[in-house]
């Protein structure tokens, strides 16, 4: 089963010839990934990575039944691109692209509400179903296939998780990353969620980092499963001077409740075995897998 | 981007928002003349000194000073020209004053009292929307007002789709319990200012205080404007606001070399890629016993210049004790990030802290290798917990 990506994703890729897109496109193809086509404007006909191009998203979706797209489309022109391929119907749309403005954000996240369809990013790594789907720009080789959800802010610190959820024996089912803009299509909870409703996801591993409430109204949602499954939490920037942005444009404190501490209290009080160092992401994970973790 | 106060009241006055008027000067001579010129304009008598520096709180460190007659301004602008004001968003090293914002007396007396405001316009990020917060408790610090009285705080949330509406800003005036022409310029005053976030794609608003003058004007008395970096490249007059002597010097060098760097108090360094693993670092270190002396991160591209470029910034300050590299290599390859660091050390030479270089990912292996033969003062890991424990070990070796 797995979530938003698997062997049967018919992906395209906007921005397909830049060398971002060209790039990853190809560690895509590599990796199995059931890359159909991309989109660049104005060199639609022509062939790719050995992969049509089309002029416009609708054209893929009708001459190659595109259902998911990534997108590594310039900031200036990135809320264009998710609006196309919203409106041409694709299902699963994945935006790489860093620095777009928030007010073109707001606008997109409006015009998507109560569409059949799932964004996510931007600002973001991508989603990996190992052994099947690589939509983003993770090291595949990193995430080994199992049972484990992963669902983080974060870039490498998805990395870090998987590898050490590897290297404890364990493997992932689907890992997303949902980015660290301060407007995304897929909050922390919906992510969460999805993982918590998969049949072959057996615990999470819920990265987040300050600012913002995501990782508060995830937490209450868990707790509302009865915590159905296990969920291993770590909260970066425990040491971030309240007022300053942390790299990610939506990693800045603005308030009591989006510093790490709180954050991890919430977390803790809503029954997530929280890790204060991010190195003991994946003993603590064996431990809650056997019941020995400690919610403290 | 945050901006100076006359340089956000110039936007806002730009799209009808009503301020008190003022002249910026930078020096005792040029406030004089800026006095003499603003009495001119605006018929005030007296004058009001205002230190321009990017921090909150200006007035209880004595950075904003009334002056009642073009003495008092040479002196009073004299004094806060080149002082270090200190305030408590400045920290304790305070900040240089370089500049003055000559402003007129906007609390003369009149038919009626003066009132004061608070309005802020920032995104909502659950909702995804912008959202117009305001209170009758103008003047005082907003967060001491939601933590005492949260009922004096009121929100209103305002559709992407259809934008600020009428009603919207007559229910913030009614909300006031303004009446008449302030009520009237109340409106004007909400609906321009909003006009003038959405356009100029800040990310922040706050006018604190928004003043009802004795004559039941409505005008920003201070305006501290927050610009969206990611929207700058729409907006090259804004772009141009920047004043750099307001950042960190070190920030400023690396932003040139592409770096994210902010500069904190502590005294191990780190050099990470990815910003959550590079705040993740951060929290090792304070988890091993240090206390970080920096983010940074060097993003996708982890090369020998990065790297070297890094290494400069992070040794620029005195107080770093220690270097912890934590580079998680996906697309980027850990023997390269490697020879990346020793050619970095053997080019700045004589680097006299210990180096922690932790590399995992692709070739994780070889770039250890490459690290421990270097025969350079540098120990590695590969598991993140290993580099937890052997920044313990470098801590207490330096503060023993």
């Amino acid at each position: 089963m797995s979530v938003l990506v698997n062997k049967n994703s018919k992906v395209i890729v906007q921005g397909f010839t830049g060398s971002e897109g060209s790039f990853h496109a190809q560690q895509m193809i590599e990796y199995g990934t059931n890359v159909v086509g991309g989109v660049t404007p104005g060199k639609g006909g022509s062939t790719h990575l050995d992969r049509p191009v089309f002029n416009t998203v609708a054209e893929a979706v009708e001459k190659a039944g595109a259902d998911t797209s990534i997108i590594f489309v310039p900031p200036a022109f990135a809320a264009d691109a998710i609006l196309e391929a919203a409106d041409a119907g694709i299902k699963v749309i994945i935006t790489i692209t860093e620095g777009i403005p928030v007010k073109d954000m707001i606008a997109v996240k409006a015009y998507l509400k109560g569409k059949d369809l799932t964004l996510i990013g931007p600002n973001c790594p991508g989603v990996i179903t190992p052994g099947e789907a690589k939509v983003g720009i993770m090291p595949g080789f990193v995430f080994k296939p199992g049972r484990i959800g992963i669902v983080s802010k974060s870039g490498t610190l998805t990395y870090e998780a998987a590898d050490q959820i590897v290297k404890a024996g364990l493997g992932i089912s689907t890992a997303i990353g949902i980015g660290g803009d301060p407007i995304i299509g897929t909050p922390t909870k919906n992510a969460v969620e999805m993982l918590m409703n998969d049949p072959e996801t057996d615990a999470i591993v819920m990265i987040g980092e300050i600012g913002g409430n995501y990782e508060a109204m995830a937490a209450e949602y868990i707790r509302s499963t009865g915590n159905r499954k296990p969920v291993v939490g770590f909260i970066a920037g425990q040491t971030a001077p309240k007022g300053r942005r942390m790299g990610h444009a939506g990693a800045i404190i603005g308030g009591a409740d989006d510093t790490a501490e709180a954050k991890m209290r919430i977390m803790r009080e809503n029954g997530i075995f929280v890790v204060d160092s991010p190195a003991e992401i994946g003993d603590t994970m064996v431990k809650a897998l056997r019941g020995e973790a400690v919610n403290a | 981007m945050n901006i100076h106060e006359y340089q956000g009241k110039e936007i806002l006055k730009r799209y009808g928002v009503r301020i008190q008027e003022g002249i910026v000067a930078s020096t005792a001579e040029e406030a004089v003349e800026a006095a003499k010129r603003l009495t001119e304009e605006t018929g005030t008598g007296w004058h009001v000194i205002k230190a321009q520096i990017h921090a909150g709180g200006r007035g209880k460190g004595g950075g904003v000073k009334l002056a009642k007659n073009l003495e008092q301004v040479k002196e009073i602008a004299g004094q806060i020209i080149g002082m270090n004001l200190v305030t408590h968003q400045t920290g304790p090293e305070g900040k240089n004053v370089h500049k003055v914002l000559v402003a007129q007396d906007v609390y003369y007396p009149g038919v009626s009292e003066t009132k004061e405001f608070y309005v802020s316009i920032l995104l909502d990020r659950a909702t995804g929307q912008n959202v117009i917060m305001y209170s009758t408790e103008g003047g005082m610090d907003i967060e001491e007002v939601a933590e005492h009285t949260p009922d004096k705080i009121f929100k209103e949330y305002i559709s992407p789709v259809v934008g600020l509406q009428g009603f919207q800003a007559r229910k913030i005036a009614f909300n006031f319990g303004l009446e008449g022409e302030a009520f009237k310029e109340m409106v004007k005053f909400i609906t321009a200012l909003y006009k003038a976030y959405v356009e100029t794609d800040s990310s922040m608003f706050e006018i604190n205080p928004v003043l009802k003058t004795s004559d039941n004007k409505i005008l920003a008395v201070d305006a501290k404007v927050d610009l969206d970096d990611n929207a700058l490249y729409r907006h090259k007059d804004l772009a141009d606001l920047r004043d750099i002597t307001e950042e960190d010097p070190l920030e400023v060098e690396a932003g040139e070399h592409n770096l994210n760097y902010v500069k904190l108090d502590g005294n191990v360094g780190c050099m990470v890629n990815g910003a959550g693993l590079a705040m993740a670092t951060m929290d090792i270190i304070k988890l091993s016993g240090g206390e970080p002396a920096n983010f940074l991160d060097v993003g996708g591209g982890a090369n020998a210049k990065t790297v070297e470029a890094g290494f400069r910034i992070i040794l620029k300050d005195p107080n770093v004790k220690a270097i912890l590299i934590n580079i998680f290599g996906g697309i980027v390859r850990c023997d390269r990030v490697a020879n990346g660091v020793v050619e970095a050390y053997k080019n700045i030479g004589n680097i006299e802290v210990p180096i922690i270089v932790r590399l995992q990912g692709t070739n994780a292996e070889e770039g250890a290798r490459i690290i421990d033969e270097s025969g350079l003062k540098v120990s590695s890991a590969v598991l993140l917990k290993d580099a937890a424990q052997k920044v313990k070990e470098v801590i207490e070796s330096v503060n023993a």
